[in-house]
């Protein structure tokens, strides 16, 4: 009964399957517009944000822990010092993001029926620092010593054998913060998912409030007149770097081929690697000929397609789609936003082009080692 | 009795003695205009305005993220300043000056309240900046200060990067290996990345395993010892310079753009 259960899991945690739900889903969960609203609604998935849905969330974690902690092959990942960071991630996320959810439906309801939001007080009604705030402060840094102090006692600091630059561990891996950018570097090269993209993301995240020209929704929580930001945001955090980094954590074994949580990390585990380019499909398969031995001929389609996607495509969205958003937003901030929304959307639709065509690269050009 | 009545509390008398009066000026902080004045005297407190809006000192609104991320800055400064005097980065004695300190120094959780420190810091700047994002509080007037933050939490992860290979064991060196090797293919200024080749004159490549971006971070074509040393000034003096400067700029404008968001 446990060992069919350990094994649907570890069937549903493979990332095609579980990466699938959780993009599918979250529109649902987070619903960007009042289509996904009604279904949100209709569906019951707003009970996640109920006190229902806290308790509810926090035993599926926890119960994930407890059978983990008490299976032989869960147990040795889970129980690395140095990944205990990670299952408090999962707790303080789950929860702070639930927290803020739960008082941000609060305020929507408030919102709708005209009332000013809970975090509301008269302006000339304020407290004093010394000692409202002082204390709390105090409090608060007290409690955060006391656990500090207590998981330093009850948990050694994780020391393996001394560096020896001839043995290489398998897998290797980065501290648990990065792991995100590791597991990109399954569908990017290094100079996109390490260098390039890592500095999208800090750029991208400091452009956020410039491209966000909504001007509600600030020094409150509240979801619904920001839905369309927060859905971003929140798939770009929850989904594309903190799964990630929980996949990369639990789930990457040796070679880093994926395991499911109740899975044995066989280092002898053979996973195919028959991965096509685009100018070889295009090239060999469909024209039937040899490689054209012009560099750039040869991945002419991949930059086509690239220019495509990322020249063509906003241009296409500004006429139709999105028109009455351009003119809102005007060019610039069109032109950045689209620049990191396409960059952030490409690592989705390369892992899906991997998994559904095996495809490599869409451009590969390894004498220039520009590979994308 | 009337005597009785008309003697000065300790606290009172406390509050009027020469020593108190020129360190806190206002007395002992009772009366409101007291306490006020006690927050504007001094430099700590004074980050602070000294009224804040009823939300502002609730948990629920705050999570008291920001507040724990810098207390962590401070308890990690204080206690890595404790294992400096221990620890000596060179490969031959890191690691053993790390077993060292587990073995041989009395009550010594200093490298694990560093370690897991550093690991909560981590979090909790993530927390933080959840919260202000959840909050809208980077919206206009505080995209400048948002923008700090996004920087401040890269140097928060950077920080942890090079004080993760401070130990000197597997652990250690790998994941930096791990993370490093990114540099190798860094566009232009790494030797494997796209356009490194064509910063060349005629045959020679100025761009090589011996001159490129990543070669400047190990101080060498592996890591090792130069490595150490390197991420040793970064983690104990480069970067926590460059944390300073920009938290003092961050504290300052959270003032200046009109103190904690809240509703209007």
């Amino acid at each position: 009964m446990l060992q069919t259960f350990k094994d649907i899991i570890d069937i549903l945690s493979v990332p095609t399957i579980s990466f699938t739900f959780l993009t599918v889903a979250f529109p649902f969960i987070f619903p960007p517009s009042d289509w996904f609203e009604k279904v949100h609604r209709k569906l019951g998935i707003w009970r996640l944000w109920t006190k229902p849905g806290f308790y509810g969330g926090m035993i599926a974690i926890t119960g994930f822990f407890v059978i983990g902690y008490f299976d032989p092959n869960f147990h040795i990942t889970l129980t690395k010092a140095d990944n205990f960071p990670i299952v408090l991630m999962v707790y303080s996320m789950f929860i702070t993001i639930w927290w803020s959810m739960y008082q941000a439906y609060e305020n929507d309801a408030r919102l709708e029926k005209g009332l000013k939001p809970m975090e509301y007080n008269d302006p000339d009604d304020k407290v004093l620092v010394w000692p409202d705030l002082v204390y709390i402060e105090f409090i608060a840094l007290i409690l955060f010593m006391v656990f500090l102090i207590v998981w330093s006692i009850l948990v050694a600091a994780p020391l393996e054998e001394p560096a020896n630059p001839a043995s290489t561990p398998n897998p290797s891996k980065a501290p648990w913060y990065f792991l995100g950018l590791q597991e990109m570097l399954v569908y990017f090269d290094p100079w996109i998912a390490g260098i390039v993209f890592p500095m999208f993301i800090i750029i991208g995240m400091m452009a956020i409030p410039y491209m966000d020209v909504n001007k509600k929704g600030d020094g409150y929580y509240s979801f619904k007149e920001r839905r369309i930001g927060m859905f971003i945001f929140m798939y770009g955090w929850l989904v594309l770097w903190l799964f990630l980094i929980v996949i990369g954590t639990f789930f990457r074994g040796p070679n880093w081929n994926f395991f499911g949580p109740f899975e044995f990390w066989d280092p002898h585990k053979v996973v195919p690697l028959n991965n096509v380019n685009l100018s070889e499909y295009v090239w060999v398969k469909l024209l039937g000929q040899g490689m054209p031995a012009n560099i750039l001929l040869r991945e002419s389609i991949g930059f086509l397609a690239l220019v495509g996607y990322m020249g063509f495509l906003p241009i296409l969205l500004a006429k139709t789609w999105l028109k009455n958003y351009f003119q809102e937003i005007g060019p610039v901030r069109y032109t950045f936003l689209m620049m990191f929304g396409l960059s952030m959307l490409a690592l989705p639709i390369k892992m899906y082009m991997r998994w559904l065509f095996n495809l490599k690269y869409i451009i590969a050009i390894p004498e220039w080692f520009f590979n994308i | 009795m009337e005597k009785n009545k008309n003697k000065k509390s300790f606290l009172e008398r406390m509050g009027e003695s020469q020593v108190w009066k020129s360190i806190i000026r206002s007395g002992v902080p009772r009366s409101r205009r007291q306490r006020m004045q006690a927050v504007l005297g001094s430099v700590f407190l004074h980050l602070h305005p000294a009224r804040l809006p009823k939300h502002a000192v609730k948990v629920g609104y705050t999570w008291c993220m920001g507040g724990l991320s810098f207390f962590l800055f401070v308890v990690l400064t204080i206690t890595g300043i404790l294992l400096m005097f221990y620890y000596r980065p060179t490969v031959e004695y890191a690691y053993t000056d790390i077993i060292d300190m587990a073995e041989q120094v009395p009550l010594g959780i200093m490298r694990e309240l560093h370690r897991w420190g550093a690991h909560a810091m981590v979090l909790t700047v993530w927390l933080h900046m959840l919260r202000v994002f959840m909050t809208g509080s980077y919206k206009p007037p505080r995209e400048f200060n948002w923008g700090v933050g996004v920087l401040l939490m890269t140097l928060t992860m950077f920080l942890s990067f090079t004080g993760y290979l401070l130990p000197w064991d597997q652990l250690a060196i790998w994941a930096i290996t791990v993370g490093t090797n990114m540099a190798r293919a860094h566009p232009f200024i790494g030797h494997e990345g796209p356009g490194a080749s064509l910063l060349a004159i005629g045959d020679i490549n100025l761009v090589h395993a011996g001159s490129d971006v990543r070669f400047a971070l190990l101080g060498g074509r592996f890591v090792g010892e130069a490595s150490l040393l390197r991420f040793y000034v970064l983690h104990c003096i480069g970067v926590p310079f460059i944390v300073m400067i920009l938290m003092a700029v961050h504290f300052w404008r959270i003032r200046k753009d009109g103190g904690i968001s809240g509703p209007l």
